[in-house]
């Protein structure tokens, strides 16, 4: 198989495609141009091979997992110069709005407490969703979303998210627990609520 | 009794791992009576199929195979 002449890649997909794995390499690496040169490595590599695919969605799912796996790569790279666990001032105030939200008992403030979401399955038949839960993503800070995103997109089991980037266990399950809680609160706020009124 | 701050951190680390007897049972009890809690838990599972659901939504104009 060859690009020229496999049947189900035309330049319009391949282009939507390739828009696709930017914003997903960005979400992660933070970095547009690396971003742009890893989805290149994987293009090249997924569309080398002498493999048929049953049609685009399995062709798209092959894609990108050559990509996960050149988003990894980079990961390990930067993991081996960045400290994961430190601070970010973004961090630390994400941890003190958090602390908010409970009353001197630790029980939520009534005006923090949880909404009902609803069926979520509505929410993600939806294109709007998306684009608010892409934003919510890029809100994260860097550290946090990279530790997110390795145990939710890249699908790492959390010790081996640990263990990738050096950081305990236990550091690990408060990132989890940020980025979780930063995320819905974002959703709640911008979909959740926003979301339903009609302008 | 767990706190609402303590039942969110083990609703996190539930995504993560099975948590042990008791602390199940601990978060069961406190689910039973507060409603924020289970809101949050509720939320949990959402993000989770939202990230699983993120790379195979569907795009306007995007035909099935």
């Amino acid at each position: 198989m060859s690009e020229a002449n496999n049947p189900l890649i035309d330049p319009a997909w391949l282009a939507e495609i390739r828009r696709d794995m930017v914003r997903f390499a960005g979400l992660q690496l933070r970095d547009e141009t690396l971003a742009e040169d890893v989805v290149q490595e994987a293009l090249a590599a997924a569309l080398s091979g002498a493999r048929e695919f049953a049609g685009r969605s399995a062709l798209k799912t092959w894609i990108f997992a050559i990509l996960k796996n050149k988003i990894v790569d980079q990961i390990r790279v930067k993991a081996r110069t960045t400290n994961v666990s430190a601070l970010s001032a973004e961090e630390e105030s994400m941890d003190q709005t958090f602390d908010s939200l409970f009353k001197a008992n630790a029980h939520w403030t009534p005006a923090a407490r949880p909404s009902d979401w609803g069926d979520p399955a509505e929410s993600l038949r939806q294109q709007r969703f998306w684009a608010v839960f892409e934003a919510c993503l890029k809100h994260l800070p860097e550290n946090t979303a990279r530790v997110f995103m390795m145990r939710e997109f890249l699908e790492f089991e959390t010790p081996e998210v640990c263990a990738e980037l050096s950081i305990s266990t236990s550091n690990c399950n408060v990132i989890l627990h940020r980025a979780r809680n930063g995320l819905r609160r974002c959703l709640e706020k911008n979909w959740f609520v926003a979301g339903e009124q009609p302008c | 009794m767990l706190s609402c701050k303590e039942a969110t951190r083990l609703l996190s680390e539930g995504q993560d791992r099975p948590l042990g007897v008791s602390e199940k049972m601990a978060l069961e009890l406190h689910l039973l009576m507060c409603r924020g809690c289970t809101n949050f838990g509720k939320q949990m599972d959402f993000l989770r199929q939202a990230c699983r659901g993120y790379l195979s939504r569907r795009k306007p104009g995007e035909d099935a195979d």
